[in-house]
């Protein structure tokens, strides 16, 4: 018999404005611990946006949204945002810190031991591939852009966050480095366990991150469900999708 | 000539050079506290943007002299001296100093401040460990150009009585000594240059992407530190209690240099009182606000122009009566006692060339009146401004002239007049270069001018405190005849000996007798 899974991040008939325009609409959504939820759709379907309203970089107009059982309104928004990883596509890591210092941010905001800091960073090092000895001292401009992505996940793990959000963090390599990358952190996702709130444009990489994938479109979230789910679904936004799976026949 | 002159002002050079330094160092720490801040301020309320840089933009548009003019009538932080030369200079900074900040931090990748955000700094922790590291090297150019600018615009707080390097400039100017002038620009340029040299090598090592050299820092550190020692030790020199201070101020041009001298070293010989001299203040209203205030405690007046320029009477000829006026109204309304006369007689010249007067035959200025149109007048800006100024004597004589005046500086009229750049002049009766230029005074046949005898005023309160300054400065009544002020004119301007040692000597030579 099979537990039921708990609801990490649930989304209760939120909305979200700016300036009268709905970016977000009647949104209701559970993501459960351990899955991997991609967040599918066109440029301003409203996936980032819901993004930002997990880990408060925003506030719902109306509705809400809770966080391990916590309103987001209700959490201290630096103690929401030290327990949620955060990646994006440019990976912002900072140019003055070295890849130690920027991988160690949040230990070190949290006043981790720098022992505890360096052990940390080393382990985090070698779960995303990159030798520690070699990339600890270098500096971000001193990466590759891959690496530099690395690098961006490796921070958003060190402090051991149990949600990583995560939004379009590969769109900006190369094909070949982005598959390794989408590999890797397939690997790494189901070894870790953690639960993961993916945003892409792309079907292909929704299809081999995700666990479950929700499509946006126009602020509303209207096909939820698995690949195979998805692959059946009649809704017209769906079907666009999937004829990008093999579009140069 | 030139070592001689070296040594002779070197430790004053030296202590000008110290106070400059401090004016600057003041204004800049100021501007730096109130200056980044705001630009922070504006990266967090974008909405202030505009007002802000706006009104430091503005700000820094009004010319330099204006300012310090203006905050002369500011009770608390103006009037004359160091505290509104600071508060100007502070304003001149702040520009480049939130302009820069604001433009530092707004120009980080976005990407940046979202990551940091989204990781959790708070922020404030943004702010100290992201933002303000990553726009240093912006800030700290600022900061250069910021520091540059006062420097130079320090050199104008010796027209109020700042000190500063700006005191050999105005010497220089008003007593037309070139090597003057560069005795007070050279050291501020060098100042200027090494302030330049030595932010922009901390500038360079901010810019370096890779870590930063520990040994470079704790270097950096001690010359921080030895800097820093150096300039408090400065600030606290200079400004120690000058309890037993009389301060001696003068207007800009030689004779008041002279008479100031005369002033001091009269109180310093006769009595054991220390002087300071604030001489080459800007004019006869800022010696006025000075002394009334208290900033200065003496300086020489005419009673001509206090009759008509400060207590804004209609001229009139009788001495006698000037002077009694003057000293009745001074101690009434403005608690300040006129001593007597220092005797001679001080009236504005109306001067042309010695050839064009003998070419025309003229002897007087109604004589002259029938050629004004075609000559070209120069006037100082007080003589322009002044009731019994240009436009009293114009009206008196019927004067016209095609071409508008030209405004000049009072240092530069008589070479300008010697030179043909001007046709006439309205200088002053016992300006030493008046025969040695041959130059001619045409007669006040109308008697328009009123007289302008010389005498020290001084504050009442300063005399109460120390009556033997007025017994020492009574001493020097009715000594100095017309000619004998012509003549120590006549050595500090073209002779270019310095005004210490023609008083000084001219000391001496009256204690024999």
């Amino acid at each position: 018999m099979s537990q039921t899974p708990n609801i990490t991040v649930e989304f209760q008939d939120v909305n979200f404005q700016v300036s009268r325009r709905d970016l977000v609409s009647r949104l209701n959504l559970s993501i459960y611990q351990g899955e991997a939820l991609v967040l599918l759709g066109r440029s301003g379907s409203g996936k980032t946006t819901t993004l930002k309203l997990i880990n408060r970089l925003l506030l719902p107009t109306t509705g809400q949204i809770l966080v391990g059982d916590r309103l987001t309104t209700k959490w201290n928004e630096i103690e929401l945002r030290r327990n949620i990883g955060y990646v994006i596509q440019e990976t912002g890591l900072f140019p003055h810190f070295n890849v130690r210092q920027n991988i160690g941010l949040v230990p070190s905001l949290q006043k981790w031991s720098k022992h505890q800091i360096e052990t940390r960073v080393y382990e985090m090092l070698g779960l995303v591939g990159l030798e520690p000895e070699i990339f600890s001292q270098r500096y971000p401009h001193q990466l590759s852009g891959g690496q530099r992505q690395r690098v961006g996940v490796a921070r958003a793990l060190a402090a051991d966050p149990p949600i990583l959000l995560m939004d379009e963090p590969f769109g900006a390599l190369d094909p070949i480095t982005r598959l390794e990358l989408q590999q890797q952190f397939r690997a790494l996702q189901r070894q870790l366990g953690k639960t993961v709130v993916f945003v892409t444009h792309d079907i292909q990489e929704a299809f081999f991150l995700g666990t479950r994938i929700g499509l946006m479109d126009k602020g509303e979230l209207v096909v939820l469900g698995t690949k195979e789910e998805f692959l059946r679904s009649p809704h017209p936004e769906a079907q666009a999708f999937i004829a990008c799976l093999h579009p140069l026949e | 000539m030139f070592f001689s002159f070296f040594n002779q002002y070197a430790s004053e050079i030296l202590n000008k050079s110290a106070e400059h330094l401090v004016l600057v160092t003041i204004a800049m720490t100021v501007a730096i506290a109130i200056g980044i801040p705001l630009g922070i301020l504006i990266t967090r309320k974008p909405q202030f943007a505009p007002a802000i840089l706006g009104i430091a933009n503005a700000l820094q548009t009004i010319p330099s002299l204006a300012i310090f003019g203006f905050l002369i009538s500011v009770p608390f932080l103006g009037g004359i001296g160091k505290t509104p030369a600071i508060v100007a200079l502070t304003v001149y900074a702040l520009l480049p100093l939130i302009r820069n900040t604001y433009i530092g931090i707004q120009n980080i990748d976005p990407a940046i401040r979202e990551a940091g955000k989204g990781m959790g700094m708070t922020d404030w922790q943004l702010l100290v460990q992201v933002e303000l590291p990553l726009a240093s090297s912006v800030i700290l150019a600022g900061i250069r150009v910021a520091t540059v600018i006062s420097v130079g615009i320090a050199t104008i707080a010796a027209a109020i009585g700042g000190g500063g390097l700006g005191v050999f400039i105005f010497r220089g100017i008003s007593t037309v000594n070139n090597q003057l002038i560069l005795a007070g620009a050279i050291p501020a340029a060098l100042i200027a240059l090494s302030a330049d040299f030595g932010l922009g090598l901390i500038e360079k090592q901010l810019t370096q992407k890779t870590a930063v050299n520990p040994r470079f820092n704790r270097r950096l550190a001690i010359a921080l530190g030895i800097v820093t020692a150096i300039i408090i030790s400065a600030i606290t020199f200079s400004f120690q209690s000058t309890a037993q201070t009389i301060i001696i101020g003068s207007k800009n041009f030689t004779e008041q240099v002279i008479l100031g001298e005369l002033l001091a070293q009269q109180i310093e010989t006769q009595t054991k009182l220390k002087v300071d001299r604030r001489f080459s203040l800007g004019g006869t209203f800022i010696c006025h606000e000075a002394v009334k205030s208290g900033q200065i405690s003496g300086y020489v007046e005419y009673t001509g122009t206090a009759f008509t320029a400060v207590l804004k009477q209609n001229p009139i000829s009788d001495p006698q009566v000037v002077y009694n006026q003057v000293k009745q109204e001074y101690a009434k309304e403005f608690n300040l006692e006129v001593m007597p006369s220092l005797g001679f007689n001080n009236t504005f010249a109306i001067t042309i060339r010695g050839d064009d007067a003998k070419r025309l035959n003229l002897k007087t200025i109604s004589q002259a009146a029938q050629y004004t149109s075609q000559w070209q007048a120069g006037f100082g800006y007080e003589f322009l401004e002044r009731a019994d100024g240009y436009v009293g004597l114009a009206k008196a004589y019927g004067l016209k002239f095609d071409k508008p005046p030209q405004q000049m500086e009072i240092g530069l009229m008589y070479q300008a007049l010697a030179q043909k750049k001007v046709d006439l002049i309205a200088g002053n009766s016992t300006d030493g270069l008046i025969p040695v230029l041959n130059l001619f005074i045409l007669e006040d046949d109308k008697n328009y001018f009123p007289p302008y005898q010389a005498v020290p005023i001084f504050n009442q309160a300063t005399l109460q405190k120390y009556p033997q300054v007025r017994d020492a400065i009574a001493q020097l009544s009715g000594l100095i005849s017309n000619e004998e002020m012509q003549k120590m004119n006549y050595q500090v301007d073209n002779q270019s000996r310095p005004a210490e040692i023609v008083v000084r000597e001219w000391l001496k030579s009256k204690s024999k007798i």
